[in-house]
């Protein structure tokens, strides 16, 4: 190789002869700038964690999710048990390890949380993708839609389909009963695109225009490779990024309608932190202060976390920002 | 240097429609360009010389016009099919960009992305493509093209990735080559190093090359024929040296005019501006700036004919040919 460096007929004009070790690829640099960025590192580590924690549901909850931490009996309640060596956070009104419940509820919010981010985030960029490439009319009418979603207020629609849904039976296969996880999934899938679609239609109108999309048009690439080999690609971090932001703001969502009640009713009376935070509605004036003060602080620990991570992976896939920390 | 027709344009024209009226960009080309040959074509912005070609790629925006024949060895390109194009794009007519900067995906290795250009078009092994991609950067001069080829284009110099893409462009074997100002992007010491690649290929494989510039030196310099364009038409075209030595058009003149030149202490610009091409002059649309305009010149729009051994659209160029330059 160095024998290369000393044949004058290779020219040695250009400053990158002399090669780098190593070649970072943009993800490689983008993990760099990641692992950088503290709270987001932290954040990561503590939510995965916390992810490992209640996958182990099983392993690590001292109960079973609708279990009493023992047997009532008239002297010794079970009832509104303060935090204690036998039920670290305290009991519920009908004597349910809160730890435990905790843990089996932020497994489902978490699923929730992740499904419909992900599926919201593909029905988005392809959404956004198509309006984008295509452009014209199919544009016009797949942005008015997308409008006409964000203009929808979310709970009444949720209300409505709710009542209907006994009428409509046809439904039922498509989006599960309301009182399953499916339901909220699709429900939250339903409502949650708009955002990555604008935001995929906007990357896409600016990439199409970029000169390496003309440059692999000009040597005779398809629309279909064009879209998976150079627009996807160069999107992925603003996409990732609303995909994180996605997965807390569905988790809150959750936790809003679980406390209204209108949460997942999870067969085997499983559990979810809005139901948790939901139940705890009449506890904190007879002083009960774990049952809202837990599963609170849990919650927003949580979407704290996720949205630390989407913080940090913005600074890290957006180059512009590089050198700026 | 008489090889056969390659790519052969008959009143090619380009039209924009805008809200304010048609923008006539291109108006009535005709041209040929014959295996093993360079021709550049030279014009300023907006002379209509890049969209030619774009347009002929099918590179335009939906909205533009095209209209009359532009054929490669007999395969008609206007009104094709999008299956068709794409067939004809990279593998018959391949193009290299002016920015090389921009031109590379920055998401993939560079042996990856010229692996797909041979993709794309052949029914070959990754394997198969990556050898023939490293044996193609060998070519255009990248030392050590194995490990090259592992890396990205942020960690290419612009001369480098300007190689790259002329290794992409020429990774099918096409016939048509098309050059949209290579080296406008970069300095003049790798603007020479690219113009003697693009040379050595071009001798190499016999295609037709079309330079694009504004750069009448790069033509000098590599072309065999050279083309000026003016407001959408040709004004000019013939032999490099002999244009040069004996332009014939007055806009032709008028450039070799502006051009810094040794013992001449004062440049001497074209004046006026380009036309609006929405509502181009009549007839000659440069006699508005034409120092030798007659009356003729705005009744009848002049058409290229023989002068000499080369060609040129002016009602006068009998008696302009041979003014001297001072």
């Amino acid at each position: 190789m160095d024998a290369d460096r000393n044949d004058p007929s290779v020219d040695t004009t250009d400053a990158s002869v002399g090669l780098a070790s190593q070649s970072l690829s943009p993800t490689r640099m983008a993990i760099r700038r990641f692992v950088k960025h503290r709270a987001a590192l932290v954040s990561l580590i503590v939510l995965g964690l916390m992810v490992l924690f209640v996958v182990l549901a099983p392993l690590t909850a001292r109960y079973g999710v609708n279990e009493a931490v023992f047997k009532t009996s008239p002297e010794n309640p079970n009832q509104f048990l303060s935090p204690r060596s036998i039920a670290w956070l305290g009991t519920d009104d009908i004597g349910r390890d809160l730890y435990s419940r905790l843990i089996y509820g932020l497994r489902i919010s978490i699923f929730i949380g992740l499904a419909s981010a992900i599926f919201g985030t593909i029905l988005g960029v392809t959404i956004g993708a198509i309006a984008g490439l295509r452009g014209g009319w199919l544009d016009d009418v797949l942005m008015r839609v997308t409008d006409l979603f964000l203009a929808f207020p979310f709970l009444v629609t949720l209300l409505v389909l709710r009542s209907v849904m006994s009428s409509v039976s046809w439904l039922e296969p498509i989006v599960g009963k309301p009182t399953s996880i499916r339901f909220v999934i699709v429900l939250f899938v339903l409502f949650g695109w708009m955002g990555v679609a604008r935001l995929m239609r906007s990357q896409v109108l600016a990439l199409k225009e970029r000169e390496f999309v003309e440059a692999a048009r000009a040597l005779g690439a398809g629309p279909v490779r064009i879209v998976l080999r150079h627009l996807l690609p160069n999107s992925a971090g603003p996409i990732l990024v609303a995909l994180t932001f996605s997965v807390s703001s569905s988790i809150i969502g959750e936790a809003t309608l679980g406390f209204f009640g209108y949460g997942p009713q999870p067969g085997a009376g499983s559990t979810s932190l809005g139901k948790l935070v939901g139940g705890a509605k009449g506890a904190l004036l007879p002083g009960y202060w774990w049952l809202v003060v837990f599963p609170c602080v849990l919650l927003v620990l949580v979407t704290l976390f996720v949205n630390f991570i989407g913080d940090g992976l913005r600074d890290a896939t957006d180059p512009k920002l590089d050198g700026a920390r | 240097m008489s090889g056969e027709v390659v790519l052969s344009l008959r009143d090619f024209r380009v039209t924009f429609p805008t809200l304010f009226g048609d923008v006539q960009a291109v108006r009535g080309v005709d041209l040929d360009v014959r295996a093993g040959e360079i021709l550049g074509v030279v014009g300023e912005s907006g002379s209509g010389k890049s969209v030619t070609f774009l347009g002929l790629m099918g590179l335009l925006p939906k909205s533009a016009r095209i209209e009359g024949s532009a054929t490669v060895r007999g395969t008609e390109l206007v009104g094709a099919s999008s299956k068709i194009m794409r067939e004809v794009r990279g593998k018959r007519v391949a193009m290299i960009f002016q920015d090389p900067l921009s031109a590379l995906n920055p998401t993939h290795r560079i042996g990856n992305q010229i692996v797909e250009m041979i993709r794309a078009h052949h029914k070959v092994s990754t394997k198969a493509a990556m050898s023939r991609a490293i044996e193609l950067l060998g070519q255009v001069g990248i030392p050590q093209p194995t490990d090259r080829a592992r890396q990205y284009p942020h960690e290419f110099s612009g001369g480098m990735r300007q190689r790259v893409m002329i290794a992409m462009a020429i990774a099918n074997e096409p016939e048509v080559l098309i050059a949209d100002e290579p080296t406008t992007a970069l300095d003049v010491t790798v603007q020479a190093q690219i113009l003697e690649i693009l040379q050595r290929i071009q001798s190499e494989s016999q295609a037709a090359v079309v330079l694009i510039t504004h750069d009448l030196g790069v033509v000098a310099r590599v072309a065999d024929r050279v083309q000026g364009m003016y407001a959408g038409r040709v004004v000019e075209r013939g032999n490099v040296d002999a244009l040069y030595a004996h332009p014939t058009h007055p806009y032709t003149q008028g450039l070799l005019q502006s051009l810094p030149t040794v013992g001449r202490d004062r440049l001497q610009p074209i004046p006026g501006s380009p036309p609006n091409m929405m509502d181009p002059p009549s007839g000659c649309a440069f006699r508005v700036r034409c120092p030798h305009a007659v009356e003729r010149c705005a009744e009848e729009m002049p058409v290229l004919r023989p002068i000499g051994d080369q060609e040129a659209a002016c009602w006068r160029a009998d008696e302009l040919r041979g003014v001297s330059l001072r």
